[in-house]
């Protein structure tokens, strides 16, 4: 990335780049969230450098295989642009009531998705934008509350109704919190896919003074 | 539901028409109202008002992923325990919670109320050594258990100062008459007696298997009580009585208070040298008897000592050069001090009027927490092994032990998190 040999084409942006970068950037994000949320062990998580960051992978077999089935599954609907949105949703184990939402709102370009147009971006543009992301993300912890209980956390996609889904998925509700409160992080951009990240969590209903 | 039907035939068939239109109008701006309704509740439903305005299927992956492991501790998130909320919440509690009240109260009868003796002392063996007028009394923390150790005689007594040895087997007991003894608490018997000094010895500090002793004579004596001739040293600097005596948690530097409201530093061979030795640093600021003092566990070189009912003061020192880094008015006479071993937190005592226990967070010395309940100044803290709980003793003739180090049911839990702390220290550093 950023050699001289690729100069000419670092700036361009296709739908399946686009695509890509986007599924990509969710793994992270999902992986992000576990880590920072404590749903699994932190020895369960390797680092990784990415981003020009330190992103902390699961490396345990089946929460790594959800992630990538459901992520890549996620980058092919993105080439469609029938994707909505994106859901990673964190409930409590023993009551199933839901605590956090990550919300990621897509809007895809129409004219990539429908005259295959490319578009102009420089990747480390792209880059900035997601370790902004990202950092938000670890730092959210700082107003988050505490997640007493064992959690467990699902990916929901918002898809057009016209969008064909092969049967290893299901139709769901949307898994809403009852009393949230909202907070906006940054959004991504690029120039195809525009990615708005929102983390709604419930409200604690004991005050303390 | 025919209501139009129903109103027809019961109102007759003249106003049938007008009424038929009202009501068809009426019906018209129902259904729009409902349409309205159900889109609202629509948009709604989805939370976050759909912003394609399309109609959207939700759909997720079968195979869900699995859940964390059993026995996971979340405790591990005590990492994140100092979330504030944004704004308009309330803030959550930011730090643990600390009992108000005292765990357990004893009755001291008896316990003398002179702020220049040391009479408390919990040993690594967890008893509770606590003299009362003549008599050492030992409290078992562990079974409850009651002992008398020993009683000094009309002439000699009363005690004025105990310290357990760092083996917790053997005891130090400072005497009115000048005596130190070292008893034996195992076999309840006197193993010897150190005689030096020449008036009541108010202080003592142990550091391996010298002892320092410091007295109303204004000298500090050390002893090797291993061998015949036990004084090593002696230190003379204090115009004024000696009541605060601490050997750093690293042996080499001794701290000395004294009514003279000095502060000295001395070092470890000072106590070995054989003669009268010099001091290391002369600290003069506080302006009332420095009686409290504690070296710091986790920071080598940082004392913090505390100022009588003139001073007020807790000032923090570094030993190495000695200056005051820090110096904090707390409005009440300070009596004793005690570090936490497990957090960056400070314990001081205090006399008039409130007589409490505050309990300050390091370095931003912000008050984390003020127990009350003693009626007398509280004179002797004393720190239990596992340093999760603080004992103090008043003038009130009660002996109070307070939680206030923390809880060590859920440290275990933090023990076994410790590993995951160091590796993912960077990303709990990035937050704060």
């Amino acid at each position: 990335m950023g050699t001289g040999q690729q100069a000419a084409t670092r700036d361009v942006i296709t739908l399946k780049g686009s695509s890509s970068i986007v599924g990509e950037f969710f793994s992270y994000a999902v992986n992000s969230i576990l880590f920072q949320r404590g749903l699994y062990p932190s020895e369960q998580f390797d680092r990784v450098k990415k981003y020009g960051l330190t992103m902390l992978v699961s490396h345990e077999d089946k929460v790594k295989g959800y992630i990538s089935a459901v992520t890549s599954q996620i980058a092919d609907w993105l080439q469609t642009g029938k994707v909505q949105r994106v859901v990673m949703v964190i409930s409590s184990l023993a009551t199933k009531e839901v605590l956090e939402r990550w919300n990621f709102l897509i809007e895809t370009d129409r004219e990539a998705t429908e005259t295959g147009a490319t578009k102009e971006k420089s990747d480390k543009e792209i880059m900035q934008e997601i370790q902004a992301i990202m950092r938000q993300i670890t730092s959210s912890v700082t107003f988050l509350p505490h997640l007493e209980e064992s959690c467990s956390f699902e990916l929901l996609v918002y898809t057009d109704t016209d969008l064909e889904a092969p049967t290893s998925w299901e139709e769901s509700d949307p898994r809403l919190i009852k009393k949230a409160q909202e907070v906006k992080l940054r959004s991504l951009n690029t120039k195809i896919h525009k990615i708005d990240s929102l983390v709604a969590y419930k409200v604690d209903d004991d005050s303390n003074v | 539901m025919n209501f139009d039907v129903a109103n027809m035939l019961v109102l007759g068939k003249e106003n049938s028409h007008s009424q038929q239109q009202q009501q068809q109008q009426q019906h018209l701006r129902y259904d729009c109202c409902q349409e309205e309704y159900k889109k609202q509740l629509a948009e709604n439903l989805l939370k976050d008002a759909n912003i394609l305005h399309k109609e959207s299927r939700i759909l997720a992956f079968k195979n869900r992923p699995p859940p964390p492991p059993e026995g996971f501790d979340k405790e591990s998130s005590l990492l994140y325990s100092e979330n504030t909320a944004p704004g308009a919440s309330r803030p959550r509690k930011m730090f643990r919670h600390i009992p108000q009240a005292p765990e357990r109260t004893l009755d001291a009868p008896e316990i003398l109320d002179d702020y220049y003796l040391n009479l408390l002392d919990w040993g690594s063996n967890n008893v509770v050594a606590v003299a009362l007028g003549h008599t050492v009394y030992l409290w078992n923390a562990s079974t409850g258990n009651i002992e008398e150790l020993m009683q000094a005689n009309e002439e000699d007594g009363p005690v004025t100062s105990v310290a357990w040895a760092p083996d917790g087997k053997h005891i130090s007991v400072g005497l009115s008459n000048a005596d130190v003894q070292l008893w034996d608490s195992l076999s309840l018997r006197q193993v010897r007696s150190l005689k030096a000094h020449s008036a009541r010895v108010g202080s003592l500090a142990w550091n391996g298997p010298i002892l320092s002793t410091g007295g109303r004579d204004n000298v500090i004596f050390n002893h090797d009580v291993r061998i015949r001739e036990h004084v090593t040293g002696k230190m003379v600097a204090h115009q004024q009585e000696v009541c605060g005596l601490k050997w750093s948690p690293s042996g080499q530097q001794l701290a000395s208070g004294g009514n003279d409201n000095l502060l000295h530093i001395w070092d470890a061979a000072a106590a070995v040298s054989g003669g009268t030795s010099s001091y290391l640093h002369r600290l003069d600021e506080h302006q009332a008897a420095v009686k409290a003092l504690a070296w710091c566990p986790f920071q080598s070189n940082l004392l913090a000592s505390g100022g009588g009912t003139a001073d007020r003061c807790i000032k923090f020192w570094n030993t190495h050069t000695g200056a005051c880094i820090q110096s904090v008015d707390t409005g009440s006479q300070v009596c004793a001090l005690q570090w936490s071993k497990h957090e960056r937190e400070l314990l001081s005592s205090h006399g008039f009027s409130q007589n409490q226990l505050i309990l300050w967070k390091y370095p931003s010395m912000v008050k984390m927490a003020e127990l009350t309940g003693h009626t007398s100044r509280v004179l002797h803290l004393a720190q239990s092994p596992d340093g999760y709980t603080v004992a103090s003793a008043a003038g009130d003739e009660t002996l109070r032990f307070w939680q206030v180090f923390g809880n060590p049911d859920t440290a275990k839990a933090a023990v076994r998190t410790k590993a995951r702390e160091t590796y993912s220290a960077l990303n709990s550093r990035c937050i704060r």
